[in-house]
């Protein structure tokens, strides 16, 4: 059984790591092949660096990605809060069925939803390109919302409400309770929720494929040049994106182990 | 606790769910139901009685692929819950890595692996052995499909598998239970909520894909993510793409409320994600 588990596990992780191994091999390749390795060389790392598109393509992802983020975290924060203080079951219940709305919808009918909606409203108002960077941002910020809201929401149902109300007859105003009490408590959830929303920002390439045009980010000039005949300079730019992954991973896994280190040497 | 501060914090969000996520879905129903002027007409849905078989074959490819995601990810998981907890989150994380990597490099990757002179087919060549089609055919698109969704059927499985208690296990040995048994009577029931929810989660995005199937079936297979793609992108026919999401958005919803009543029949049910 044991050497039956351990075969299983060797060969998912080859299949897994197969095709992006062999992607980060080809980015070094002197040819202009993917699957001839000629040589070792560094041009086509060079011949991405010198493309003005891809770094303009990276500038606009960080944009779309840091203001949707931030955006969506704010109103993410206050719905959760708002849903959370609210007595009504039955509201409750009908803004977490919208919340679950664009999660469990397929990425391709929110694109096509949201595209129409653009098209719709444009041409009600008589204009003649639809979709921009603004249309592209709504976008982002409306498949965002709810990850941050359901980071955030279990936080506030497992914070005390008596610490709350303790706050409170102890002199503070509502609002001084509530940020020197809850929101340290909520945090945690608050921070995740605006990981969260950030990658899948930077990352989508379906839902930004319907509601933009002109403003190209990394998934769709990734697109755009997997549509020509391949070269090494996509594997390069792949490589590029592994090895900041991989690092930035590494990086918070690090993090997180030390300060669980911490915890378990003070308690 | 004042009403109007409950007002100030449910508002913008209320109004934005509203605009943004059920307006639009009315507006897929406004141009399924419409004809290119805007007059009311049922071009479009009649129109889709062409797009029968694209149908038909998308829920065949999602459900082989699911399937054998499945048969992939069960043992796996089981296999590293039984690993030692220390290397069991840089494992999870391993899993997980890929998935960080944008879906349409993983595609395009394995695309130049199978191609008609990627790497498998020189190997074959250095071989003497006669080079094999992969792109264009069927199961490169399942492949594609499997290769890119296993991780989220990994995930759940792997997490309720972690928090089943061994002792229960132990239990039932004890109690005279052989291996088999011991799985089916025990493992496969607790294990189920997270089958269910891996199920979901890699046959939501399968069903609807486009670009898996454009670069592995080498334009040759039409999935309905593809058809709705030309008709919304390369032919601007806006109404008889809102009436193909409309059914692919039906089709999924019938699939979970399946999904689910399947789920409340096993006792467990719930979605972890």
């Amino acid at each position: 059984m044991k050497t039956f588990n351990r075969i299983v596990m060797v060969v998912v992780y080859a299949f897994l790591y197969s095709p992006l191994l062999l992607m980060v091999f080809f980015s070094f390749n002197s040819a202009k092949s993917t699957s001839v390795f000629e040589g070792f060389s560094l041009k086509w790392y060079g011949e991405l660096f010198s493309s003005s598109d891809t770094l303009e393509a990276l500038r606009n992802t960080l944009i779309l990605a840091v203001a949707s983020a931030l955006i969506s975290t704010i109103l993410g924060t206050l719905a959760a809060i708002g849903i959370f203080r609210v007595r009504s079951k039955f509201f409750k219940q009908t803004v977490l069925a919208v919340t679950n709305i664009p999660m469990m919808n397929p990425d391709i009918v929110t694109g096509v939803s949201l595209m129409l909606l653009f098209v719709f409203v444009g041409r009600l108002i008589g204009l003649t390109e639809y979709l921009n960077f603004w249309t592209l941002l709504i976008a982002h910020i409306t498949f965002n919302l709810p990850y941050v809201i359901l980071n955030v929401l279990p936080k506030l149902n497992q914070t005390d409400r008596s610490l709350f109300e303790a706050a409170q007859d102890l002199g503070a105003t509502p609002s001084k309770a509530f940020f020197t009490v809850v929101m340290p408590q909520i945090v945690p959830g608050i921070i995740s929720g605006a990981i969260m929303a950030f990658t899948l920002s930077l990352d989508d390439f379906v839902i930004s494929y319907y509601t933009s045009s002109g403003f190209q980010t990394l998934p769709l000039k990734i697109y755009s040049m997997t549509k020509k005949i391949v070269k090494p300079d996509m594997y390069a730019l792949s490589t590029i994106i592994f090895v900041t992954v991989l690092a930035l991973l590494l990086i918070s896994n690090i993090f997180q182990m030390r300060t669980e280190k911490k915890q378990a040497g003070v308690s | 606790m004042k009403k109007s501060t409950n007002v100030f914090l449910n508002a913008p969000y209320v109004v934005w769910a509203g605009i943004f996520v059920v307006v639009p879905l009315f507006i897929v129903l406004v141009y399924a139901f419409t004809d290119a002027n805007g007059n009311f007409s049922f071009d479009s849905i009649i129109a889709l009685k062409d797009y029968w078989n694209n149908f038909l074959l998308s829920l065949l490819y999602s459900l082989v692929a699911t399937v054998v995601t499945l048969i992939i990810a069960y043992p796996f998981a089981y296999a590293l819950s039984k690993t030692p907890a220390k290397t069991q989150k840089i494992q999870m994380m391993l899993v997980m890595l890929p998935m960080w990597m944008n879906l349409l490099i993983r595609t395009y990757s394995w695309m130049n692996i199978l191609d008609q002179n990627g790497i498998i087919n020189q190997i074959l060549l250095s071989m003497k052995l006669k080079p094999v089609t992969f792109l264009g055919t069927p199961g490169a698109v399942i492949f594609g499909m499997v290769y890119n969704y296993l991780p989220y059927m990994i995930l759940p499985i792997y997490t309720v598998m972690a928090k089943m208690d061994n002792s229960l296990v132990e239990a039932a040995r004890d109690l005279g239970c052989n291996g088999f048994n011991v799985w089916r009577k025990l493992i496969l029931p607790l294990s189920m909520p997270g089958v269910i929810s891996g199920i979901t989660m890699v046959f939501v995005p399968s069903v609807s894909t486009f670009y898996i199937s454009q670069k592995l079936g080498n334009g040759k297979i039409m999935l309905i993510g593809d058809t709705i793609e030309r008709q919304m992108q390369a032919l601007n026919n806006y109404n008889l793409g809102a009436a193909l999401s409309l059914v692919l958005m039906i089709l999924i919803l019938v699939s979970m409320f399946i999904m689910n009543r399947f789920a409340d029949s096993t006792g467990e049910g719930g979605v972890v994600v």
